[in-house]
């Protein structure tokens, strides 16, 4: 067994660093307060080659591993989650499954763009009736001519009012259930396509989630992602390696939230000494820092599967609800050893517990997780 | 090794706009000490153009005064200072040479030492004469104030090195001592002028040199927010100082870095010296633990700051620079009732 | 034109720590990086390269591991990089670095070589100017500012208190400041590029005309005589539970009895 890192993702770790200190950490305070989407960010995400790791070079990415990518939304979510679940939602859930089930034609024409980062994607498939119960879609798409004509809507949409380029899910045959669901990819200026409400959240609440509404959206058949009828195994795949960019998030959640809470322990002063003296704080500070070094044992092995062609699905899952519940319980504790403090917005762990949340929640909930990790028991 | 034939300590004098700079008066100090060790004598050696008060280096202590005197050499170049002095070193064989480490000396004395081969030691903090084999001891600090090396130059001469202001003291001032200038003549050709000077430009800043200042309120990144750093000024006009910051502070663009203060900054020692919110890196340390009484104010009591005060404040800073500000009023009222 | 900058792969000192029993270096754990006055080097001949297509090679001398600084280097745009490496090298002061570097310089082309002022390891500020004198070539010291007009380069070249403008002929040595400009980041594509499409050439001892006897510790006029940290000076008296009154009272009282106030 190897755990250490290669020459090439020290330098991605150092540049991680660099780029999140000085251009995210700045920032997550405010797009939080006025939950406003951090378009500035991306842009410099694109300059320097962040908004497609893992997509190969040809095809406007950078040729490097999901590992690599993994880390880089760690590092984004020690210090902004926001941040961390805008470059994950565009690049595992919109670039990937063009990359995975694309024709060359459409990786031409859209993954180029999404992997180079000129264009921001995003991923519809949740609609009001159809969550965890992906199979009760409402979307429809009926064929006409050369195109699919799409009705409905999607909800809780990430990226969607800054998105370019969207995977779609719509049925095309109702009746045959999960097997009559196909993909699409739509453009933001397809006429009848709108977005709609934007959600106000607990959390993440730089991310801008929407409604996508769909009115009589005259989609070209050559814009169908892989085959009819093939759209719910697309989603399912594209979901399972969507795990592992929210398992670095959750990860990245819970290490930040431990970097402060050390800093914070060391200053702060009560009974005359400095918090970081009492056994309580140790032994909560013992536990943060364990149970996260586990979650990133799960992370990284599910990124190294998807690398070397091992079967990662299970692996994505076990890293998605461990790391999230341990975001969870990390952010907690670091608001309770912050003490009143930390439930204001003075210090940021108030904020990191609130982002902590949703990762327990979308692309998959922690419940989905357990169904995908045992049916592959029983 | 001592070499007979290289003999006298020198002092490199620079000179700004006509006028002997404070570090070479501070050099002499040192050299005088130096020269008594040895029983040899004090040379100082000074390139310019119709300097000001030159017999004010005797003054200070040096028994002869080498003397270049030519437009030339009215403003610092480097390549035909480094001329003269070579021709110097060759005709009169030091056995030290001084400079000082500032923005000339750093230039000059590296480009001198590569060409008479000889060692240079920078930025000394300590030197003294070894009662061996009365070579030179030459300390500075090293690894950013991290750990002190004793340097010396066995087999070569002249031994050289650079002290940075404010670390040398200078003598009482005698004028009753001889002035005894001796004026070399010096042949600048056309081809020495190795670059052109364009233009020189005087950034007169409006702050008094923290290397200056009797009292310094030294703030880090601890402050905070370049706000805060308001209430260091208030403190500062309390105490008739100056603000001052820690290479952190510069670093975040919140201080100029003319008021750094540490290993890469300046060397600062003031009566007082308040450190608000500096941790105390050694490369801080390096620059102002020669103050005479230091006070820190820190929310972290595991600072290293605090180990190098006089007196530590465990506490927030912004609360207790303005209540010590207030204070610092009524007792100024107290005295003048 | 073609530049060359010459860096150094340093331990960042603002993360180095005593050990507080033994008084020790405590040198585990701490990060190597750029010596940042020679980032900003790279960074002033990257934007050279940018404005007149220069070429930009970055040479180092150190261990085997300063490979990782010269892929920095590369990831951040350099076209070429040298390690200059070899256990003969080691012990060498500034005279002999210097010169080392200077015989492995004169085995490349060069324009321009460009140095920082000086390293958060050593603050020697020697080497730079020091090896312009055994190439024999003019330098410029403490450079803020530069740009290239015709077969010269245009300097700010900074003072205590101001700046000169200086024009000088290349080839020249310059040695940068940090504050001249704040350093790229590296971007990933370019850092699989600095592993995957360029090499760390390595140069030896053997590739350089230069005697046993010049270079590493034989070679160096000065010697380390002792090294030893610091006793910490006893601290004084520390409040740790005052509020803001009584400590400003506290620290007012100690003024006045130093007469300081």
């Amino acid at each position: 067994m190897d755990f250490t890192i290669t020459k090439e993702q020290i330098l991605l770790q150092q540049l991680y660093k660099e780029f999140t200190e000085r251009e995210v950490k700045p920032l997550a305070a405010e797009i939080d307060e006025e939950e406003r989407f951090p378009i500035e960010t991306v842009e410099k995400m694109q300059k320097y080659g962040m908004m497609g790791i893992p997509i190969p070079k040809k095809y406007g990415g950078e040729g490097g591993d999901n590992l690599s990518y993994a880390m880089l939304v760690e590092e984004l979510s020690k210090a902004c989650a926001t941040t961390g679940v805008v470059l994950s939602a565009h690049t595992s859930l919109c670039a990937a499954p063009i990359y995975e089930f694309g024709t060359e034609e459409q990786k031409q024409k859209y993954l180029l763009d999404l992997a180079s980062g000129k264009k921001l994607g995003a991923f519809g498939l949740t609609e009001a009736n159809a969550g965890t119960d992906a199979a009760g879609q409402q979307t429809k798409a009926v064929l006409d001519g050369d195109h699919y004509v799409l009705n409905g809507s999607k909800i809780f949409i990430t990226n969607a009012s800054h998105a370019d380029v969207f995977i779609v899910f719509a049925m095309t045959d109702k009746s045959k259930g999960t097997r009559g669901i196909t993909a699409f990819i739509l453009e933001k200026e397809f006429e009848g396509f709108t977005i709609g409400k934007k959600e106000l959240k607990l959390g993440i609440r730089g991310s801008a989630t929407c409604e996508l509404i769909f009115d009589n959206v005259r989609v070209p058949k050559e814009n169908m992602l892989g085959k009819e009828g093939k759209g719910f195994g697309i989603a399912m795949k594209t979901l399972d390696g969507g795990r592992i960019g929210i398992a670095a998030q959750a990860l990245g959640i819970a290490q930040g939230a431990i970097d402060e809470t050390v800093q914070y322990v060391k200053e702060r002063k009560q009974f005359g000494r400095s918090i970081s003296k009492f056994q309580n704080t140790q032994f909560v500070l013992a536990d943060m820092q364990t149970r996260t070094e586990a979650a990133r044992l799960l992370v990284y092995r599910a990124a190294f599967n998807k690398d070397n062609g091992i079967p990662y699905s299970k692996e994505a899952a076990m890293a998605k609800l461990f790391a999230a519940e341990t975001a969870m319980w990390v952010t907690t504790q670091a608001v309770q050893l912050h003490g009143g403090y930390g439930y204001t917005r003075e210090y940021p762990v108030e904020r990191m517990m609130r982002d902590a949340k949703i990762t327990e929640i979308y692309e998959g909930t922690s419940e989905v997780q357990k169904m995908v990790i045992s049916a592959s028991m029983l | 090794m001592r070499k007979p034939e290289y003999t006298d300590v020198f002092v490199f004098v620079e000179q700004k706009n006509k006028k002997i700079q404070n570090v070479s008066l501070e050099l002499l100090g040192k050299a005088c000490d130096l020269a008594k060790d040895l029983n040899e004598k004090v040379t100082a050696v000074l390139l310019g153009c119709d300097v000001e008060n030159v017999e004010k280096l005797a003054h200070f202590g040096a028994d002869t005064i080498i003397y270049a005197n030519d437009k030339e050499l009215d403003i610092y170049m480097t390549e035909p200072y480094t001329k003269v002095l070579t021709e110097v070193i060759e005709n009169k064989k030091p056995d030290i040479f001084l400079f000082g480490a500032t923005a000339i000396g750093r230039d000059l004395a590296p480009r001198l030492a590569g060409r008479v081969f000889t060692g240079l030691t920078a930025d000394c903090t300590s030197l003294e004469i070894s009662e061996e084999n009365q070579d030179l001891l030459m300390t500075r600090p090293a690894f950013g104030g991290n750990i002190m090396a004793t340097i010396v130059c066995p087999d070569h001469r002249p031994q050289m090195a650079t002290v940075r202001p404010g670390v040398m003291q200078k003598i009482d001032m005698d004028t009753s001592r001889p002035v005894n200038i001796e004026k070399v003549a010096v042949n600048i050709l056309p081809e020495d002028k190795t670059y052109e000077i364009l233009e020189i430009v005087e950034e007169k800043t409006e702050r008094m040199d923290i290397q200056e200042a009797t009292v310094l309120v030294s703030g880090g990144r601890g402050v905070g927010t370049p706000e805060n750093f308001k209430l260091l000024e208030d403190l500062a006009a309390e105490l008739g100082g100056i603000v001052s910051s820690s290479r952190a502070a510069v670093d975040v663009g919140w201080m100029p870095k003319e008021v750094q203060v540490g290993q890469t900054g300046k060397t600062v020692r003031p009566n007082l010296y308040i450190a608000c919110g500096i941790s105390g890196a050694i490369q801080h340390l390096a620059g102002m633990e020669e103050s005479d009484f230091i006070v820190a104010i820190n929310k972290d009591e595991t600072a290293l700051i605090f180990e190098n005060a006089d007196l530590g404040i465990v506490g927030d800073l912004q609360k207790i620079i303005p209540a010590l500000v207030e204070e610092l009023k009524v007792a100024k009222q107290a005295k003048n009732q | 034109m073609k530049i060359v900058v010459c860096i150094k792969q340093v331990p960042d000192t603002n993360e180095v720590r005593l050990d507080p029993v033994t008084g020790t270096l405590i040198r585990d754990g701490v990060p190597s990086i750029i010596n940042p006055d020679d980032k900003s080097g790279l960074e002033a001949a990257l934007v050279l390269k940018e404005k007149y297509n220069a070429h930009v090679s970055v040479l180092t001398m150190g261990p085997p591991q300063a490979d990782l600084a010269l892929r920095e280097a590369l990831a951040m745009g350099a076209d070429e990089a040298i390690l200059l490496t070899d256990r003969a090298f080691a012990g060498a002061d500034t005279w002999a670095t210097s010169l080392t570097l200077a015989k492995a310089l004169e085995k490349m082309e060069y324009d321009v070589i460009i140095t920082g002022r000086q390293a958060i390891d050593g603050d020697t500020a020697q080497v730079g100017p020091e090896i312009a004198e055994h190439m024999k070539i003019p330098h410029v010291s403490y450079a803020n500012g530069v740009d290239k007009d015709g077969d010269s380069l245009i300097i700010k070249r900074m003072f205590e208190e101001g700046y000169h403008k200086i024009k000088v002929k290349m080839p020249c040595l310059i040695t940068a400041l940090t504050e001249m400009n704040t350093p790229r980041y590296m971007s990933v594509g370019k850092i699989y590029d600095a592993y995957r499409e360029k090499e760390v050439k390595v140069m030896t001892f053997e590739d350089l005309d230069i005697a046993k006897e010049e270079i590493g510790l034989k070679g160096s006029p000065t010697k380390v005589k002792k090294s030893f940290t610091k006793g910490a000076k006893t601290a004084g008296k520390l409040y740790n539970d005052l509020d803001e009154k009584e400590a400003a009272k506290v620290i007012v009282e100690k003024l006045k009895e130093k007469f300081i106030i």
